[in-house]
């Protein structure tokens, strides 16, 4: 039993991961038969006789999946990029993969062998996909090719979650240097903003910058390189005057229009193509101030779209106010009119007497509850709020001066604010292509109770925030915030005041968390669909592909 | 172009004559270097290319001709010449060259030497998208002995009241108590808004501002200001809590409606209407920031019209306005940057003790057996021997005989020092001469041209 297990072992793992890389999602079977992998790796040889019953199982997985015949050709190409597979795998796997080389001296020599055969296939394969992955655990890569190919995808991984990785510093750093607007002066260019302070070891791989050292410090003064309102934003971004998915993206849309504005096209240029690469290193300090959001990717991805589709015989004064009209447009209909379509399809959904729980500030979630209220809808709302951004006073305050009833919690007190609510409100800050819900962190907590006492969890999200990516855990990728921010100081004491000189302590604050589609009940969304299960994201996706 | 700096070098230096009589005050050595060179060459380190210079034709002329300021300022500085004599305020100078300013200014003073880090006005400025950024510093005590002051120094009395909000960023009130007859009053409008306030009187104004473009086509509309820092300033931030009329409401009474009119017409040009007004509205509706929390109202009360103000605690900041300013910069002024202490030009002889922060100009001359600490000696200055120079300000062109004793003065330009003289805190003035084996302790020694006509 021991020998076979041995020799299907590596096989079995090809195979779940050629499943993987099929962009199936894992059944549930195939993730419990992954997490118990992964635990078994982790005990000692003790569990041999576990690890053989689990063989058993496995062996009958191929039988089941497609004819054997196909298996060395998908091997091979499998073999060709294990390492940068998605493996969404639970904690677990970031603990397990370091006890894997303890475990070693324990095993027999074959399975060994066959260990360090599958390790140099995937090492070789890394190095060919340009990303170095020495053993750590490896991020989710941007699926963008559509799920049913199946292609020897060669995954490569963005460099935001890759910061632990010097090599990868270092390309950023040139990649800035090269980024230059084209015609400066060599010394010209967009600064890198350093990290600040002790990383909790999951999240090492993020940056984690600090409020007090402004980008703008590296910036001069009277900013050249950088548009001077592209300098105002990212300063805005930085310091949180301007959060929240819609207000970037509305904020972002109006510096470019007035980069636009004031953007000549240099002699023996074509608009189409020197406004985007005049764009790019824009992209880039922004991305340095903040992490871009999801809803401005698809904003600049639309925006460069517009902008290289502009015929070269268009004259300048017209391609500009083309693309002005074009941005406007957008910001209409994708924001606007999609917040009063979503308030039509959700005010439906709420009934007179209704206790609805919403949390943190999502424009959204206030813009339809504020017309449910002009509708004479009688209802009342439960705000729940959290450190460190303290979002939920806001909102309470639009609500409010609205004229709307409103209870105020902490998260702390939300299983005991549960039972008297009878319907969960969500924004989001992004909507995944596996039907994940990422949003401000605490959001999956929310979720998580309202499901465990039977209250539906709805969802509201604009068609511009979703998203191509895949994620199915919050360590992977999110954006870490200043961690000065969860030091308060109470009757005179800052007891947190010198943490870092702390050499066992971190502070986390979190940004964002990914919520299953299994806690969310409904997705209320515009583009005519109203209402439709997360799930269905990935069709969305597919039909808006395919109109543009 | 994103903002132009503006150097107001025309400032006469009223409080300290006996230094300016003859060397106008943009042009006092600070460690052997021009006053103005420091304000430029702020500018030039943060990223400047161009600064529009304000200042009068004599100080035009002496910049063309100093070396410092034609090698170390690399900044094309545009030069506006005003009449010396004529009452300009800095408002009026501001008014005077409004064809040239193009985008929101930075207004400088000539008298300020700094290190702060200028980002950080200039991002207040940016970020919340204000009408007024300027910096203030903590007053630091003088503790020098100041040439020439006869008893205690006088306690302050011109004290200046700064309110800010709680963050210390926001400036809701600025007063100076000269014109604080009865009392200060605080209007309720600003306790609604700003329930707590800071007061703070040790500040010290760096006169340095940032101000949006609107603001000086307002000026150009009212010719009755004529200071930035007295009236300019203190009218900005009394305008951030003046009711607003934002749509022109039909009044009954007529005198009432041309009084609004000019109000909401004030308000409309001090207000920035950005081309894209709406979308910015947009983005702060949909932004869940506050600037404040406990009431009801949105970011920034609604008001259009934001003075900032950043206070330094740490670091050098000092205005160049007094003789004791004058004195104290000159012992700091050099950490500012990194030059030798000592000139290569200058000849000195091996026998001579020369303390480490003591600055020798340019083509210097300090002869055997002399001793020279804490003090700063100027270009072309001659030093016989056995000299002991102490905790003093030498300028340039001075010629020291052999035996004196100089400590804790100031020797102007082209002073002549007979042999033997002795003395202490005193302030000898421009091409004076001190007879030799002079006695003078705490004398302010200047030409009878230049004492007042009574």
């Amino acid at each position: 039993m021991a020998d076979s297990g041995v020799t299907e072992g590596p096989d079995k793992k090809e195979e779940i991961d050629r499943a993987k890389s099929e962009g199936k999602e894992l059944t549930k079977e195939e993730k419990q038969r992954l997490r118990k992998e992964k635990k078994q790796q982790k005990k000692n040889k003790e569990k041999k006789d576990d690890k053989a019953s689990q063989e058993s199982e496995k062996e009958k997985k191929p039988l089941s999946s497609p004819p054997p015949a196909s298996q060395p050709p998908p091997q091979s190409t499998t073999q060709k990029a294990p390492s940068a597979v998605p493996a969404p795998a639970p904690v677990s796997v970031p603990a397990s993969e370091a006890p894997v080389p303890a475990d070693k001296p324990a095993k027999s020599k074959a399975e060994l062998k066959a260990e360090r055969r599958a390790r140099q296939e995937a090492e070789r394969a890394s190095k060919q996909g340009k990303k170095g992955e020495t053993g750590q655990q490896a991020a989710t890569s941007k699926q963008k090719a559509p799920p049913n190919e199946l292609q020897p995808v060669v995954k490569r991984l963005p460099e935001h979650i890759q910061v632990d990785n010097p090599d990868v510093l270092k390309k950023l750093a040139k990649k800035l240097e090269r980024q230059q607007t084209p015609g400066q002066v060599a010394d010209k260019q967009i600064p890198l903003r350093m990290d600040y302070g002790y990383k909790v070891s999951l999240f090492s791989h993020l940056h984690q910058y600090s409020r007090k050292a402004p980008l703008t410090q590296q910036v001069s003064i009277p900013s050249t390189v950088i548009h001077p309102a592209v300098v105002r934003l990212g300063l805005q971004y930085s310091q949180g005057i301007v959060t929240g998915s819609n207000a970037r993206s509305v904020a972002l849309l109006h510096a470019f229009k007035q980069v636009i504005r004031d953007y000549t096209t240099p002699p023996n240029e074509e608009l189409s193509r020197d406004l985007v690469n005049k764009l790019k290193p824009y992209i880039s300090f922004l991305n340095q101030c903040r992490p871009l959001s999801a809803s401005m990717g698809n904003a600049i991805k639309y925006i460069k779209k517009e902008i290289s589709n502009i015929p070269s015989q268009c004259k300048e004064e017209e391609a500009k106010s083309k693309l002005l009209n074009c941005i406007e447009c957008y910001i209409n209909e994708k924001i606007i009119l999609a917040a009063k379509a979503i308030a039509k399809s959700a005010i439906e959904k709420i009934s007179d007497g209704d206790v609805i729980l919403i949390y943190g500030c999502s424009s959204l979630v206030n813009h339809i509850l504020c017309e449910a209220f002009e509708k004479s809808r009688k209802f009342r709302v439960i705000v729940v709020d959290s450190r460190p951004r303290l979002e939920g006073r806001e909102a309470l305050r639009r609500l409010v001066q609205k004229g709307i009833s409103c209870t105020y919690v902490l998260i702390s007190a939300v299983s005991y604010v549960l039972p008297e609510v009878s319907k969960v409100f969500l924004g989001a800050h992004a909507l995944l292509a596996n039907g994940y819900v990422m949003s401000r962190v605490g959001t999956s907590q929310i979720a998580l109770v309202a499901k465990a006492f039977n209250v539906p969890v709805l969802v509201c999200c604009e068609t511009y925030k979703f998203c191509e990516r895949v994620q199915t855990d919050s360590f992977v990728s999110n954006e870490l915030d200043d961690p000065d921010d969860l030091i308060v100081t109470r009757k005179g004491k800052t007891h947190l005041k010198d943490w870092q000189e702390v050499p066992s302590l971190g502070l986390l604050n979190l940004v964002y968390d990914v919520t299953p589609p299994d806690f969310v009940d409904l997705v209320i969304t515009d583009l005519g669909l109203g209402m439709i299960p997360c799930t269905s994201v990935p069709v969305v996706l597919r039909v808006k592909n395919v109109d543009q | 172009m994103e903002l132009q700096a503006v150097l107001m070098a025309a400032g006469g230096g009223s409080r300290m004559t006996d230094l300016t009589y003859n060397t106008p005050k943009p042009m006092l050595p600070v460690g052997n270097k021009p006053l103005m060179w420091y304000p430029l060459n702020l500018l030039e380190r943060v990223g400047f290319e161009e600064v529009i210079v304000i200042t009068t034709k004599e100080v035009q002329k002496m910049m063309s001709t100093d070396p410092k300021m034609k090698v170390d300022v690399k900044m094309k500085l545009d030069v506006v010449c005003i009449q010396e004599d004529g009452d300009m305020g800095t408002a009026d100078a501001l008014r005077h060259i409004q064809q040239k300013i193009k985008t929101d200014i930075l207004v400088m003073s000539c008298d300020l030497i700094t290190d702060v880090a200028l980002h950080e006005v200039v991002d207040l400025f940016r970020a919340h998208n204000a009408t007024l950024a300027m910096l203030m510093s903590k007053a630091h005590e003088f503790t020098e002995t100041v040439p020439g002051q006869k008893g205690k120094k006088k306690t302050a009395e011109q004290r200046d009241f700064v309110g800010v909000d709680q963050s210390g960023k926001r400036l809701l009130f600025m007063a100076n108590e000269a014109d604080l007859e009865d009392g200060l009053s605080v209007r309720k409008s600003i306790m609604r808004k700003h329930p707590r306030m800071h007061i703070k009187t040790g500040l010290v104004d760096a006169h340095l501002y940032c101000l949006k473009k609107a603001v000086v086509d307002f000026l150009t509309e009212n010719k009755s200001i004529s200071s930035i820092r007295g009236e300019l300033v203190p009218y900005l931030v009394r305008k951030q809590f003046s009711k607003t009329t934002d749509s022109p409401k039909m009044k009954d009474d007529a005198e009432d409606q041309t009084q609004k009119k000019n109000d909401s017409s004030t308000n409309h040009e001090l207000l920035i209407s950005s081309r894209d007004e709406p979308l910015l509205q947009l983005a702060q509706e949909r932004s869940c920031w506050n600037d404040h929390h406990g009431d009801m109202s949105e970011a920034y009360h609604g008001g259009k019209l934001r003075c900032y103000v950043h206070i330094m605690d740490q670091g050098l900041c000092y205005r160049v306005n007094t003789l004791a300013a004058f004195i104290e910069a000159n012992r700091l002024a050099p950490k500012l940057f990194e030059e030798p202490a000592v000139h290569p030009s200058a000849v000195i002889s091996e026998r001579c003790q020369m303390g480490s922060d003591s600055i020798i100009g340019a083509l210097c001359q300090v002869a055997d057996k002399t001793s020279i600490k804490r003090s700063t000696i100027g270009n072309s200055t001659t030093v016989k021997e056995k000299v002991k120079v102490t905790n003093s300000i030498i300028m340039h062109g001075v010629t020291i005989e052999e035996g004196c004793n100089i400590q804790g003065s100031v020797i102007c330009s082209n002073a002549v020092i007979g042999r033997g003289a002795d003395l202490k805190y005193c302030l000898v003035g421009n091409g004076q001469r001190i007879e030799p084996e002079a006695e003078r302790t705490n004398e302010v020694i200047v030409g009878t041209d230049q004492l007042m006509e009574i």
